[in-house]
């Protein structure tokens, strides 16, 4: 069935018209209708606007003036605001909010013929790694163990958007990563993720969590879908200064460059304590793949890796508390009235954001407070340089990292929810990427004894996506992985 | 004689600091694309970055930065190479982003000074602690409902250079002239109009008192004080209230006041309770601000010639008093204004000219310097027609005033009115013999000895005259014709 | 470093977000495990290092001064909870 497709296929498909936008635009829709009500990977379904902009993308095809996406039926994070689209950052305090502007990023989708189905669930402001903290419901993972029908998170905080791409009801997604987003989720569901450099998409039109680790990427079927994805992303734009201006390169060209004569480091600090053997298992696998495929593999070190998620959780907070100062009932969003001003701001935060924004918010403001600055935040961004400093080393000497994307498969939803440290450490491996802003692909690598997707990870040097891609591209064609989630498009009645 | 107020304990000496705040005169704000004009209708020229929307980020504006520079270079100062913009956070209803992007730690214009000038002649250095640029808040307009509070952000994201003084000054004088010199090289600079009822120029003022040879005492901040003159009463009610305080036996507290001109008085804003934690930290989303040595050289090259150096310059070029010449350049199109009339004349009577007649044609006709009732060159002429005796002084009032409400020229005026000066002895001769024939006893009185009385008859006879006799001649005469 | 529940509340008032006095304890609890946690910290040697700031290691760019937005008051009031004309509107503020 049409839904079947990996993005490279249906494209193909549709410049050869086999079937046109409007056949796979409805075919994604009718799939979401199936499917979403078992997932709430969606928060909102525009499928009037898809229909009309399939209709335009089938007519770009027929004059043969085509974008490269035109005619691609996408899932939208609901980070990104979209023009006329309620876009909430899966909060309450953005519920009746209407962007009257189009993300950059989103608008660069558009003007390569992509189409929109809709604004996919998340963590609340992209805080979580579970997508247990939306306002809006929790995500619902496709995947279940085997023999066990308890409903699993799909990671987060791109959990929509991953549980979306890997249940076949959008053929790839927009995410975002601040500190493992695209790349948990996506080892969760099985899929394929990238975090592209700090710089390389733009952050405009992005709702912003923590401004100097956020990043936008794609999550896709494959390895080539992500790269095509990401090269409609990617690119210089004017509004963010801190967009990088840099040709961008053609990323599924890289993904058949194979991996001959490169050098790919094991960084031995990602030995977490208490990593399941069979991940430990599947990296060296990875590994092994990589090297009779003609690469060479060097153990390296990354000493202050082990530190990356507790300086996250000072930087991330701290910002996100400066950040998120904006939501406070005034000029758009929700309002919670009160006797005065200040009682106006401190109802409607209060209850416009939930108990983890709300955390986070609470921590940031206190790292950053008169008399603690230094030894938190200050400290934070000392042992910040000292990470970064730790990945340039190691880039002299090798052309990209392979490590697990997680410590764990997918959990269940309500498991790992007491303590927050305990979540908080799904993305030990992710952060220090976001931390000194280099690349990071996640690529399906291998299933679990439960039947549960895992993920490798491919870190690369900054603005050399492309080495990432063919690391990355080289496991997936070594790996072969070809499992399904059990609830997905044409998968019949209960999954 | 140093300026202290007198108390029921003895005198005590008043310590003022100030931190002024100065539009930056660009066309678009600081970090977005929107307008800077005055007097828009509301949120008219308002970005969404302005209004702080989600996921709209800062884009710095490189005018305002060249802008923040020259000022530096104007006031003597250091110019930081690099310099980084910091987020201060805080609540407020005129605030959209609950926090200005505004520099802490690393100011792009560090140490500098400004010299003024007081009424006794004296000069004095008021050292500049720093110079850094921040974003404007938005207006709450209080006044229009019974419960509510408007909002509008036109001036939100406007460009402010904050430049902070060390505590140098000691009197209301010092403060009122050097908030003028500051607002003075602002103004020759052309990075800040200066207006002040415009709030394009604004002081926070920060005053505390102590008795000769002591430490600092707690100080209060005087908030955005809007004219020269109310900088002046801000510091001196203040520094009496902190005096009467002391002197009770109270204690000052650290504070922020604000100065209410309508009652002479400072009042509490907030208290110490609950002082802010601005949580300051580099803004994310913008990175270091890097200057190149040769751009700046480059803005410091094109930079005019300042009030000091144009006052030093018109004192050793025109001979002028440092006074007169402090006058002259305290405003830039004045400066230029008399050179138009001094250039190739006597400078001393052109000074006087438009110091003098000038300044209170301008005061009487609310026209402007920009937009003289007499153009330079008309008053150059007028000064001309004087050197070459065609007419005296004070017909050239009078030829001055008919500029004025005419607009012609001063030799048109003169031809037309004919007010010729009279060189004619004869005519002369004339008229000085009528007077002494009119005057026997006033002749016999002068001739006895009452030399004031010379006066007297020079004014008549320019009377009979018409005020045409040219006055040296005039004088001959009467001088020879009386004995 | 540990918080008590009067910084629980100072913290929440620097932040505007109504805290009750029924939450205090239980926040007063995450927060402390947090913050304990991030105390691993200490371990590191940073003398001598220099903070990393953002997110890269770019030079700032700068924009002309061209007036290039705003002229849009409807849709930056559209989304506005409380419109009045052309103002957001806000309770009263006494200042
Ligand atoms: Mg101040
Ligand atoms: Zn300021």
């Amino acid at each position: 069935m049409l839904t079947d497709l990996t993005l490279a296929e249906a494209r193909d498909g549709l410049r050869a018209r086999k079937f046109s936008a409007v056949e796979l635009t409805d075919a994604y829709l009718a799939a979401i209708e199936a499917v979403n009500p078992k997932l709430n990977a969606y928060v909102l379904v525009t499928g009037e606007a898809a229909r009309a902009q399939a209709l335009a993308a089938d007519a770009a095809l027929a004059r043969g003036d085509a974008g490269p996406l035109a005619g691609i039926p996408l899932a939208i994070k609901d980070l990104f605001c979209t023009q006329g689209v309620r876009t909430t950052a899966g909060s309450r305090i953005l519920e009746p909010f209407i962007p009257p502007y189009e993300s950059t990023v989103t608008a660069n989708l558009l003007r390569d013929g992509a189409i929109f189905l809709g604004k996919a669930n998340m963590d609340e402001f992209a805080m979580g790694s579970s997508n247990m903290t939306s306002a809006f419901g929790p995500v619902t993972s496709p995947w279940t163990r085997r023999g066990d029908n308890r409903a699993l998170v799909p990671g987060g905080s791109s959990g929509g958007s991953a549980a979306a791409v890997s249940a076949r009801i959008a053929l790839g997604a927009t995410a975002t990563d601040t500190g493992g987003s695209i790349r948990q989720p996506a080892s969760f569901c099985g899929i394929t993720g990238i975090k592209p450099t700090y710089g390389r998409c733009s952050r405009w039109g992005v709702v912003a969590f923590a401004s100097s680790l956020d990043q936008a990427g794609p999550v896709a079927r494959n390895v080539e879908d992500a790269a095509i994805l990401l090269r409609s992303m990617a690119g210089f734009d004017p509004k963010d200064s801190t967009s990088a201006d840099l040709p961008v390169p053609d990323f599924a060209a890289a993904c058949r460059r194979g991996v001959k004569g490169l050098r790919i480091g094991v960084p031995k600090e990602y030995r977490s304590e208490g990593m399941p053997a069979e991940i430990e298992a599947l990296w060296q696998q990875g590994l092994g793949w990589l090297r009779e495929a003609g690469a060479e593999i060097v153990d390296v070190s990354l000493p202050h890796t082990k530190y990356g998620l507790a300086t996250y959780y000072i930087v991330a907070p701290a910002e996100a508390s400066s950040n998120l100062a904006r939501y406070d009932g005034v000029r758009f969003g929700a309002r919670t009235a009160g006797e005065d001003l200040a009682s106006l701001y401190e109802n409607t935060r209060a209850e416009g954001f939930g108990a983890e924004v709300r955390r986070r918010v609470l921590i940031g403001t206190y790292v950053l407070s008169a008399g603690y600055y230094d030894a938190y935040y200050l400290k934070a961004q000392k042992v910040r340089a000292l990470i970064l400093k730790d990945f340039t080393d190691v880039f002299r000497t090798v052309d990209a990292l392979v490590t697990p994307t997680a410590p764990s498969a997918a959990f269940a939803q309500g498991e790992k929810m007491d303590d927050p440290i305990t979540m908080y450490l799904n993305d030990i491996f992710t952060v220090p990427a976001n931390m000194s802003g280099i690349p990071g692909l996640s690529v399906p690598a291998g299933l679990d004894a439960q039947g549960l997707p895992l993920g490798l990870q491919v870190l690369g040097r900054p603005f050399d996506e492309e080495t990432v891609f063919a690391v990355g591209a080289a496991l997936e064609r070594a790996a072969g992985f070809t499992a399904l989630p059990g609830i997905r498009a044409g998968a019949g009645a209960g999954g | 004689m140093a300026y202290t107020i007198e108390g029921s304990t003895g005198p005590w000496e008043v310590v003022v600091g100030l931190e002024v705040h100065a539009q930056v005169i660009s066309q678009s704000k600081l970090f977005s694309g929107a307008a800077t004009a005055y007097g828009a209708s509301p949120n008219s020229q308002v970005s969404f970055v302005d209004a702080a929307f989600p996921g709209m980020l800062p884009v710095p504006n490189r005018e305002a930065i060249a802008q923040a520079v020259r000022t530096g270079l104007g006031l003597n100062a250091q110019i930081n190479l690099v310099s980084r913009f910091d987020r201060k956070n805080y609540f407020y209803a005129d605030l959209p982003q609950g926090y200005q992007i505004s520099q802490f730690e690393h100011p792009i214009v560090g140490t500098g000074v400004v010299e003024i000038e007081l009424a006794d002649g004296s000069t004095k250095e008021v050292g500049i602690t720093r110079l850094h640029l921040e974003q404007d808040a938005g207006k709450s307009v209080h006044d229009q409902h019974p419960t509510k509070s408007f909002i509008d952000l036109n001036r939100s994201g406007v460009a402010l250079m904050e430049i902070v003084s060390e505590p140098d000054i000691r009197s209301p004088e010092e403060a009122g002239a050097y908030v003028k010199k500051l607002r003075s090289i602002l103004r020759y600079l052309g990075t800040c109009d200066g207006n002040m009822e415009e709030g394009s120029l604004r002081a926070d003022v920060n005053v505390s008192v102590r008795k000769a040879g002591e430490a600092y005492r707690t100080r209060c901040e005087v908030k955005n004080v809007n004219s020269v003159r109310f900088v002046m009463q801000a510091v001196e009610v203040e520094a009496l209230r902190q005096i009467a305080v002391w002197e009770g036996g109270g204690e000052v507290q650290q504070e922020t006041r604000l100065f209410d001109p309508n009652r002479g008085e400072t009042r509490s804003m907030r208290s110490k309770e609950d002082a802010h934690d601005y949580r300051y930290f580099p803004d994310p989303d913008l990175l270091p601000v890097v200057l190149e040595q040769g751009w700046v050289d480059g803005l410091k090259a094109a930079l005019p010639e300042l009030p000091d150096a144009k006052q030093a310059r018109f004192m050793a070029e025109y001979g002028l008093s440092r006074y007169d010449a402090g006058v002259l350049v305290a405003e830039q199109a004045t400066a230029l204004f008399f050179e138009g009339v001094a250039k190739g004349r006597d400078a001393k009577i052109a000074a006087n000219w438009v110091t003098g007649d000038f300044f209170a044609a301008m005061n009487r006709t609310g026209r402007t310097i920009e937009d003289p009732p007499v153009s330079a060159a008309a008053l150059g002429q007028l000064l001309d027609l004087m050197a070459d005796s065609t007419i005296n002084g004070k017909i050239a009032k009078e030829v001055f005033e008919a500029m004025v409400e005419t607009g012609k020229g001063p030799a048109a005026i003169v031809d037309e009115r004919g007010l010729r000066q009279v060189t004619d002895t004869g005519a002369i001769d004339a008229a000085v013999d009528a007077v002494i024939a009119a005057n026997p006893e006033k002749v016999a009185e002068y001739r006895s000895g009452k030399d004031k009385l010379f006066g007297f008859f020079v004014g008549n006879v320019m009377k009979a005259m018409a005020g045409k006799g040219n006055p040296a001649l005039v004088n001959a005469a009467l001088k020879a014709k009386l004995g | 470093m540990s918080l008590d529940p009067a910084t629980v509340r100072r913290i929440a008032k620097l932040a505007r977000i109504r805290v009750d006095e029924a939450q205090v304890e239980a926040l007063r609890t995450d927060l402390n495990s947090i913050l304990g946690w991030i105390e691993q910290l200490n371990e590191v040697d940073v003398t001598g290092v220099e903070p990393l700031t953002g997110g890269t290691q770019m030079a700032l760019r700068l924009r002309e001064d061209v007036v290039s937005d705003g002229g849009i008051a409807d849709a930056v009031l559209g989304n506005a909870p409380d419109r009045n004309g052309e103002f957001f509107a806000v309770p009263k503020v006494v200042e």
